[in-house]
């Protein structure tokens, strides 16, 4: 795996001393498990991509075929991929998940910044507390989460029971199986990712900022616009990458709260695989949803890294 | 904006929409009806109808299983990748692997399930193992996407110990070996700590990927209580789920204390 002399001497002391076997074995240990079960996995969704689906085991047309002359003919082909670019249904879901993922993303931040700064300002022990109660959630089911909500908002739900009982609805809404059942569960699920890094970055903010915007006259409104937001912009941007970049391959939330007519990516690959049995549209709609979300954000967050303006 | 009373209240409603779902979780658990909205009275039969149903319970103890394996896979190899990234320099491959372990971060699950199922499929055609898919393949599976966790929890602890340590036992004669399991071991295992119970937590709580990746025999539990919710809402799940959060608010409670203690005393000695 590595050259006996590189690395060697290179950072000297410690494990960098380690003999030549033992230095390789370290390394490779964990570099093939990632190599096999993460790496080729990616190479086997691409090749199979180029197939088209067969009904056998398993269902998927072979890349090579022995002519009759004995020679290799080539069989694949981008017709999957011909269908994702032709059929709106993909094009729409991939558009309609950046769509709710960035409209899910912009509520979290909404409400996950009031809680995080007042975390933030909070005396201990209170501080910790409160904190301890943003991360509860976090460890509890996140299937049963999306679960709360179904209660909540199906037609005999609490939510149409009480605003039934109040008397501002004469008859109960359509709230389940809704786009915006969808961005509700995603803003629930992923809050304490907002709130975590939020919190991380209002906390290292020096008070004497708050307190030298007040000497001058500034309002607390002022000072928080002018002074705090400013200086939050790294947690801002760290707490919403977060939530963003889950939220587009999400698929149980729309699964048990969107309708039929909530398009994500994530769900429709799911679909392609378990109901359609289309193994190979599966695997092409993976490897676009790679290029055209994965691929972007590791860059994005690179970047940011790079200038330094993550939580 | 901070003595007035704009932002307590924002963050109180905050938190009220961070638990009323919880809260309606537990309180209906207890209820007598089958309507999970309808208050029928006090009773304990949807526990009761949790504890007789074998689908439950054999999910649950594969969950165990597979969640404990996976994350002491998942520890040991996060935190031999950690090493190697924080303390080996320059080696070949060395930004193949950075890659490898920060990728799973982000990395929808429905892609990492297909592209893992996928290959097992191809390797059984190829080298017949692993043969079938069941409780091996989603430790497989939950391992490697756990792995990155570890590994950034311990790579994170690893940069910010003190160097020095490791450099006296060196000069005391200590082998590298030696130098890691008496001196590294040791500073980072409340990381490790924390990345087990993460890897733990992760494990136990995925749908996406076990649902690609198990077989026949090996359904997890939260593979079952999907089938189950599909279905609508249904008070035996909330009573799971109220056995659930108990179980993580005791623990989270404990957790809290000690911290707190530490603290404490951290701030007594200062």
């Amino acid at each position: 795996m590595s050259a006996p002399a590189e690395g060697q001497g290179a950072r000297p002391g410690l494990l960098g001393r380690l003999g030549f076997s033992g230095r390789t074995l370290v390394i490779a240990v964990p570099m093939l498990w990632l190599l096999l079960f993460f790496l080729v996995p990616f190479f086997v969704l691409g090749r199979i991509s180029l197939s088209d689906p067969m009904l056998a085991r398993p269902p998927y047309t072979p890349l090579f075929e022995r002519g009759p002359d004995g020679s290799l003919e080539w069989l694949g082909d981008l017709e999957n991929y011909a269908l994702l670019w032709a059929d709106s249904l993909y094009r729409n879901a991939y558009l309609s998940s950046i769509g709710i993922a960035f409209t899910s993303t912009v509520f979290a931040l909404l409400i996950g910044y009031p809680i995080a700064y007042y975390i933030a300002r909070s005396p201990e022990p209170r501080r910790t507390i409160l904190l301890l109660l943003v991360i509860l959630p976090f460890w509890t089911s996140f299937l049963l989460r999306v679960y709360a909500w179904m209660g909540f908002l199906q037609r005999e739900g609490l939510i149409n029971s009480f605003l039934l009982w109040v008397g501002v609805i004469d008859a109960p809404l359509q709230m389940m199986q809704t786009t915006f059942a969808v961005q509700l569960g995603i803003v629930y699920t992923y809050l304490p990712f907002m709130i975590l890094p939020l919190y991380a970055n209002l906390t290292k903010i020096d008070e004497a900022f708050f307190e030298a915007s007040a000497d001058l006259g500034a309002s607390p409104v002022v000072t928080f616009l002018t002074v705090t937001l400013p200086l939050s912009v790294p947690g801002i941007i760290a707490g919403c990458m977060l939530v963003f970049i889950p939220a587009i391959g999400e698929y149980v939330i729309p699964a048990l709260l969107g309708g039929p007519d909530t398009l994500m990516i994530g769900r429709v690959l799911w679909d392609e695989f378990f109901s359609a049995r289309d193994w190979p549209v599966a695997a092409s709609v993976a490897i676009v949803m790679l290029f055209l979300v994965v691929l972007p954000v590791m860059w994005l967050q690179d970047y940011l890294d790079r200038r330094g303006l993550k939580g | 904006m901070r003595r007035g009373w704009t932002l307590p209240v924002l963050a109180g409603l905050g938190f009220v929409f961070l638990y009323a779902p919880i809260v309606a979780l537990v309180v209906f658990s207890f209820n007598e009806s089958r309507l999970v909205t309808v208050w029928a009275g006090f009773s304990t039969r949807w526990y009761v109808a949790l504890f007789t149903d074998r689908q439950i319970l054999n999910a649950a103890w594969v969950s165990l299983q597979i969640a404990f394996v996976s994350a002491t896979l998942a520890s040991v190899l996060g935190v031999l990748a950690a090493l190697v990234l924080a303390r080996f320099g320059r080696f070949r491959g060395r930004l193949l692997l950075t890659g490898m372990t920060t990728a799973p971060l982000v990395m929808p699950e429905v892609i990492t399930g297909l592209s893992l199922l996928l290959l097992f499929v191809a390797m059984e055609r190829v080298i017949g193992w692993p043969s079938g898919r069941g409780m091996m393949t989603v430790i497989i599976a939950h391992t490697t996407f756990c792995l990155a966790f570890v590994a950034v929890i311990a790579q994170s602890r690893l940069r910010d110990m003190d160097k020095s340590l490791e450099e006296a036992a060196q000069d005391l004669g200590a082998g590298p070996v030696r130098v890691f399991f008496d001196v590294t071991l040791p500073v980072i295992a409340p990381a490790i700590v924390a990345g087990w119970l993460l890897a733990f937590t992760l494990s136990l709580d995925d749908l996406v990927i076990a649902s690609f990746v198990s077989g026949p025999g090996a359904s997890t539990l939260p593979m079952v209580v999907f089938s189950k919710v599909r279905l609508g809402v249904s008070p035996d799940v909330n009573a799971l789920a109220t056995i659930i959060i108990a179980v993580v608010a005791v623990s989270v409670a404990i957790a809290g204390w000690v911290l707190y203690r530490q603290a404490r005393r951290r701030e007594r000695r200062e």
